[in-house]
C-alpha cells in the first residue's frame, strides 16, 4: 500500500462561543490514500465541516483551539507556519465549498481568478497561465472555455460556477481535494454531472478526496470509505458497503431508516419512516457518556449513560479496511432499514 | 378519498417582466415562471410537485394560493373561480388554504412568541373570540404538531429547525384549512429531522383529511409522501401520474433523467446504475425553446419536437400523463415565431 | 389528542431546546446593552442628565436669572461651583436649568422627525412604486437644503424661541428618519415571515404594525439616539446664533455664546456649558453605538439560544 496523502490523528477542535466552549471535534482519526475517496457524513453540528476547516488553518485563531496531528504528505498541517500553509493550500490541498458564489470574487473575471491561483504557486508567465486556465475550464466541462475566461461569476449558472471552483481547486494539481457539501446547492441532474467530473479527474490524477456531505445517496455513489460523525466524533467508519449495507451504530441505522428510499418498491400503504427522535446536540452541551445515548433507541448497556464507547472493530479485524463503530451495543438488532 | 377536484388550474401563467438596463428600464423580455399549467388536485390527496430549481414549482404553489398574481389562465378552488377574488372572498381563501415555507429560520417573526405567531390566523379571521379561548386553541394546535403547549410563550430563536417547522405547520393549520401547500418544507432540515416532519405531515393529512401540495426537489421524499406526482420543467407540468408509476416507470425523458440522477443509499446498486446525464443546463425561463421545451437537452429528440409543443397525453400506467411526442404527436404546432425562440 | 395516537405521539420529540424561562425581548436587549461597559456608562450619565433636567428647580441652588451684581465673574468656588457670569448669575444653576431646555428641544425635535419621517419611510418602503417615488423625491428635496439654512428659514417665518427651534430641527431631520426607515423596511418587507403573515390573510395594516415596524425598528432607534446628540448640538448652534432660545432663559448654546466674549478673562463662562454639551452629545452617540451592536440581528443570533451552536456559521442551515 502506498503512503497515504493525508493522515489525521486525534484531531480536536474547541471553539470559544458566547455560550461557553464548544467541543466541536473530539478526537478524529482517519487516513486518505491516493485516489481514494473518503466521505464524511453527519448532520448539522456534527463537526464535519469544522474538522476540515481546521486542517487547512481556516478557522479564526481567536476562537479556535486545534490539537492533534494532520500529516499531508508527511508534513504536519497543524504545526505549519502560516506562510507555508498558504503555499500548501493550492498545490497540496484544494477546497470546494457548498456555495460557489461565496468562493468566487464577484468583481473579477473567472480568468483573473484562475490565473491568479496558477501564478501564485508556480513560476509561469501570463500567457502560459492563461492557456492553462482555458485547458482547465475545458477539462471541467465548461463550454467555450476561452470565452468563459472573460466572464464574471454572475454570468454563469450555479452548476457552471461550481465547475469553475473545482477548476480553481484543481489548478495546481493538489494531492488532496476537499469538497464540503459541494453539490448540496445543486440540482440532482447537475450534481450527477459534477460527481462524474470529480470521479473522472480523480481517476486521471490519483487525487485523494474528502467528500463532506449529509446525503447518504451521494456517499453510496462516490465513496470508497465512509466516516459517520455525530457530536464531533467518528461513531462509525468502514468501507462504503460495510457502513451503508451493514450499519452497526444505532445512529447510522437511524439515519438510513429515516431516509425515504426510491429503490424500494411501493405497493399498497407506504409505512411511516423510522425516525431518530430529538435533534442533534449542540457542541456546547454534549451529553455525558455515549454522545448518542439521549436519542438512542437501543441503550442496551449499562455503560451507555456514563462512558463514551471507543471505536472498536466489528467483524473481521484482518480486513485491510476494518469496519469500526463506537457503540456499546454491537449486538443490537441487525439491519438498519426499519420499515 | 372522494374523487372530486379541490384545486383546478387551467392554462395558468405567471409571467414576470424582465427589465432592461439603463435609465428608462424598458421591458426587455418576459420570464415565464409558470407557462400554461393545467393541473387538478383532488380532494384529500397528496400531490407531489417536483422539478429542479427555476422550474417554477414554487411560483406555481404561490400562484395557486393567490400569493403571487397570475398573468393568465384560471384557478378554481372548491368549485369557485378564485382567479380574481378580492376582499372578503380572498380572506376566506387565506383561511381555507395554508402554506408551509421552506426555511423555518426565516418564516417565523423573531419578535413574536410562538403563541402570537400561531394565533395570528385566529385573530385575523375572528375564529376564536377572547384571549383565553385563543390560548386554548393555540395549545391544541401545538399539541397537534407534536409540541408541548407550554412552549407557547417562547420566541423562535429558542427552538431547533425541526421544532420551528412544527410551529410553522401549526400556524398554517390554525384556520382549519382544506388545502395545504408545503413549499420545500423539509429542505432546510437535517436528515433525521426531515423524517420526523414527513411523518407529521402524512399523519396530519390523514387525520384532518387535508389536501396537500408537497413541493420539493427531493424525489425520494416526494414519492414517499405523495399519492400522485407532477413533474415540472421550465414552467410546465411535463408528467403527472400515480406516485408508484411516475416514481418507478416515468414516461417523459426528463423525468427519466431526473429519476436516474437521484443518488440512492445503496453502494452496490449505485455502482451498476446507469445514469442518464443530460447535456448542458436548463434554458432560462426568459428564453423558452420553441416546440417541446425539453428538446434542447432531450436524448431522444426527433422530427416533431422542434415545431410542436407537446400536450399531456396518456402514457404508461392508468392515470399517468406525459407531455412527450414519443407517445404520439399531440400538441400545439409552433405558430409564427413570437420572438422567444431560444438557442444559446 | 388523547384518544388516538396522532402524528404527534408517534414522531414528536419533547422539545429540548428551551431551558430558561422566556423573557420579554426588551429586557433581554437591555441586559445585553448593560453588558457593554461604554454603553452602560453612557446610559447612566444620560439618566443623570435627564434626572437633573426633571428636578431642575429643586437642584439649582439659585434661580437661573437671579442677578447679583456684586458677585460678577466669580471663578468656581465652594459657593458658586461653576462660578458666576457677567451679571453675577450662578452658572451651576444655569447649566442645570439649561439641561431641561436643551433636552426638551432635543426630544421634541427628534420626536417630530421620528414620527413623521418614519411614517413616510414606512409607507415608501412598504408600498414602493409611485408612493416611494413621490415621497422619497420630496425627502430628497428637503435633504438637499443646507440644514442650518432650512432651520433659519423656519425660524425666520415662525420667530425665534425654543418651541420653534425644536420644530425647525425636527423638520430638518425628517428626511434622515424617512431614509433610515425606508431602507430598513425594504429589507423586512421581503422576509419570509411577512409573506407567511400575508398567506394567513393578515391585512396590510396588521402586517405593517405587527411585523414590519417592530422588525424595522432597531436602526430607527439607533438613529434616534444619534439624532438626539445632533439635535442638542443644533439647538446650541441656533441659540448661539441668536435664533434659538432667547435670553435671559438659560440654554447651553446661548450660554456658550454669551461666554465667548469673556474667554480671555473668565474661561468658566463658556467651559461648563461647553462641557455639558460635549458630555451629553458624546453619551447619546455612545449609547447609539451600543444600541446598534445589541439590536443587530447577527449579534442577536450569536448571543441568542439557537439550537446547534453552529461554529463559524458553517453548518447551521447548510443542509438541504
Amino acid at each position: 500500500m502506498t503512503a497515504p496523502v493525508l493522515e489525521v490523528s486525534d484531531l480536536r477542535v474547541r471553539l470559544r462561543t458566547p455560550r461557553g466552549p464548544a467541543d466541536v471535534v473530539n478526537g478524529l482519526s482517519y487516513t486518505v490514500g491516493p485516489g481514494e475517496t473518503v466521505a464524511v457524513v453527519g448532520e448539522s453540528g456534527s463537526g464535519k465541516s469544522v474538522s476540515v476547516l481546521a486542517l487547512l488553518g481556516l478557522l479564526p485563531a481567536r476562537v479556535a483551539t486545534v490539537s492533534g496531528r494532520a500529516l499531508l504528505q508527511g508534513e504536519d498541517l497543524l504545526t505549519m507556519k502560516p506562510e507555508r500553509l498558504r503555499q500548501v493550500r493550492g498545490p497540496g490541498a484544494g477546497m470546494v465549498f457548498q456555495d460557489p458564489m461565496t468562493s468566487l470574487n464577484p468583481v473579477l473575471t473567472i480568468g483573473r481568478q484562475l490565473i491568479e491561483g496558477i501564478r501564485a504557486h508556480g513560476d509561469v508567465d501570463k500567457a502560459a497561465a492563461r492557456r492553462r486556465a482555458a485547458d482547465l475550464l475545458g477539462e471541467v466541462g465548461l463550454p467555450d472555455p476561452e470565452r468563459a475566461l472573460d466572464r464574471y461569476p454572475h454570468e454563469l449558472s450555479g452548476g457552471m460556477r461550481q465547475r469553475v471552483v473545482i477548476a480553481i481547486a484543481l489548478s495546481n494539481s493538489p494531492a488532496l481535494l476537499i469538497a464540503d457539501e459541494a453539490t448540496t446547492a445543486l440540482d440532482v441532474t447537475v450534481q450527477a454531472q459534477i460527481i462524474d467530473l470529480v470521479e473522472k479527474l480523480q481517476a486521471e490524477r490519483g487525487t485523494g478526496v474528502i467528500w463532506i456531505t449529509h446525503d447518504l445517496g451521494v456517499v453510496a455513489g462516490i465513496a470508497d470509505r465512509v466516516l459517520v460523525m455525530y457530536g464531533g466524533r467518528c461513531v462509525e467508519d468502514g468501507t462504503v458497503d460495510d457502513v451503508l449495507e451493514r450499519p452497526a451504530h444505532p445512529y447510522t441505522r437511524g439515519l438510513l431508516g429515516a431516509l425515504p428510499d426510491l429503490a424500494e418498491p411501493v405497493d399498497g400503504v407506504v409505512p411511516d419512516l423510522a425516525t431518530v427522535p430529538g435533534t442533534p446536540p449542540p457542541p456546547t452541551d454534549l451529553p455525558k457518556g455515549c454522545v448518542f445515548w439521549p436519542r438512542c433507541p437501543v441503550r442496551g448497556d449499562a455503560r451507555c449513560e456514563h462512558e463514551q464507547p471507543p471505536l472498536a472493530v466489528i467483524g473481521s479485524a484482518a480486513a485491510t479496511l476494518p469496519h469500526r463503530a463506537a457503540t456499546w451495543c454491537t449486538e443490537g438488532p441487525e439491519g438498519g432499514r426499519a420499515g | 378519498m372522494s374523487d372530486d377536484v379541490l384545486v383546478r388550474a387551467r392554462g395558468l401563467e405567471v409571467h414576470f417582466p424582465v427589465r432592461g438596463q439603463g435609465l428608462r428600464r424598458k421591458q426587455a423580455g418576459v420570464l415565464r415562471a409558470v407557462d400554461g399549467v393545467d393541473l387538478d388536485i383532488l380532494r384529500g390527496e397528496t400531490l407531489g410537485l417536483v422539478g429542479e430549481s427555476g422550474c417554477g414549482k414554487s411560483t406555481l404553489g404561490n400562484a395557486l394560493l393567490r400569493l403571487i398574481p397570475s398573468t393568465g389562465g384560471t384557478i378554481d378552488f372548491a368549485g369557485t373561480d378564485i382567479t380574481s377574488l378580492s376582499g372578503r372572498g380572498l380572506r376566506e381563501l387565506r383561511r381555507r388554504a395554508g402554506m408551509v415555507f421552506q426555511d423555518p429560520f426565516a418564516s417565523l417573526d423573531p419578535r413574536r412568541t410562538v403563541a402570537q405567531t400561531v394565533s395570528e390566523p385566529l385573530e385575523v379571521h375572528g375564529l376564536r373570540s377572547g384571549r383565553s379561548e385563543r390560548a386554548q386553541r393555540v395549545g391544541e394546535l401545538l399539541e397537534l404538531v407534536g409540541l408541548d403547549p407550554a412552549v407557547a410563550g417562547r420566541y423562535p430563536h429558542e427552538f431547533s429547525g425541526g421544532q420551528r417547522q412544527r410551529v410553522g405547520i401549526a400556524r398554517a393549520l390554525a384556520g382549519e384549512p382544506d388545502f395545504l401547500v408545503c413549499d420545500e418544507a423539509i429542505a432546510s432540515l437535517d436528515v433525521s429531522v426531515q423524517a420526523q416532519v414527513l411523518n407529521l405531515l402524512r399523519g396530519l393529512q390523514r387525520q384532518l383529511g387535508l389536501t396537500l401540495l408537497f413541493i420539493s426537489h427531493d424525489l425520494s421524499a416526494v414519492r414517499h409522501i405523495s399519492d400522485r406526482i407532477a413533474v415540472m420543467y421550465l414552467g410546465r407540468v411535463v408528467e403527472i401520474g400515480p406516485a408508484a408509476a411516475v416514481g418507478t416507470d416515468p414516461q417523459m425523458p426528463y423525468t427519466q433523467a431526473l429519476l436516474s440522477a437521484v443518488p440512492l443509499p445503496h453502494p452496490a446498486l449505485e455502482r451498476q446504475r446507469k445514469r442518464i446525464v443530460l447535456r448542458g443546463d436548463v434554458p432560462s425561463p426568459s428564453a423558452v425553446p420553441s416546440g417541446c421545451r425539453f428538446r434542447t437537452r432531450c436524448p431522444y429528440v426527433f422530427e416533431p419536437c422542434d415545431d410542436v409543443d407537446p400536450a399531456l397525453q396518456p402514457a404508461g400506467a392508468p392515470g399517468q400523463l406525459a407531455a412527450c411526442h414519443l407517445h404520439g404527436v399531440v400538441g400545439t404546432p409552433a405558430t409564427a415565431p413570437d420572438g422567444v425562440t431560444a438557442q444559446p | 389528542m388523547t384518544s388516538q395516537p396522532g402524528p404527534a405521539a408517534s414522531s414528536a420529540p419533547k422539545p429540548t431546546a428551551p431551558l430558561k424561562p422566556a423573557r420579554p425581548r426588551w429586557r433581554e436587549t437591555l441586559g445585553l446593552l448593560l453588558r457593554n461597559p461604554t454603553a452602560a456608562v453612557a446610559a447612566a450619565l444620560l439618566l443623570g442628565v435627564i434626572l437633573v433636567a426633571i428636578l431642575d428647580e429643586t437642584l439649582a441652588p439659585t434661580g437661573p436669572n437671579e442677578i447679583d451684581v456684586d458677585e460678577r465673574l466669580q471663578p468656581p468656588s465652594g459657593e458658586h461651583l461653576f462660578g458666576t457670569d457677567d451679571l453675577g448669575r450662578d452658572i451651576f444653576s444655569r447649566v442645570i436649568l439649561g439641561a431641561a431646555v436643551s433636552l426638551r428641544v432635543g426630544l421634541f425635535a427628534v420626536g417630530i422627525a421620528l414620527v413623521i419621517g418614519s411614517a413616510i419611510g414606512l409607507l415608501a418602503g412598504y408600498y414602493g412604486r409611485w408612493v416611494d417615488d413621490v415621497l422619497m423625491r420630496f425627502m430628497d428635496m428637503l435633504f438637499a437644503f443646507p440644514a442650518v439654512l432650512l432651520a433659519i428659514a423656519v425660524l425666520a417665518v415662525r420667530g425665534p424661541g425654543s418651541g420653534n427651534t425644536a420644530l425647525a430641527i425636527g423638520i430638518v431631520y425628517i428626511p434622515i428618519f424617512a431614509r433610515v426607515t425606508r431602507a430598513s423596511v425594504l429589507g423586512v418587507r421581503e422576509e419570509v415571515y411577512v409573506r407567511a403573515s400575508r398567506s394567513v390573510g393578515a391585512s396590510d395594516f396588521r402586517i405593517l404594525t405587527r411585523h414590519v415596524l417592530p422588525n424595522a425598528a432597531p436602526p430607527i432607534i439607533v438613529q434616534a439616539s444619534i439624532s438626539l446628540a445632533f439635535a442638542v448640538l443644533a439647538e446650541a448652534a441656533l441659540s448661539f446664533l441668536g435664533l434659538g432660545t432667547q435670553p435671559p432663559n438659560p440654554s447651553w448654546g446661548l450660554m456658550l455664546a454669551e461666554g465667548r466674549g469673556y474667554l480671555q478673562i473668565a474661561w468658566w463662562l463658556a467651559f461648563f456649558p461647553g462641557m455639558a454639551i460635549f458630555l451629553t452629545v458624546l453619551c447619546f452617540n455612545l449609547l447609539g453605538d451600543g444600541l446598534r451592536d445589541v439590536l443587530d440581528p447577527r449579534q442577536r443570533t450569536l448571543m441568542g439560544a439557537a439550537s446547534g451552536a453552529a461554529p463559524a456559521g458553517s453548518e447551521e442551515g447548510g443542509d438541504r
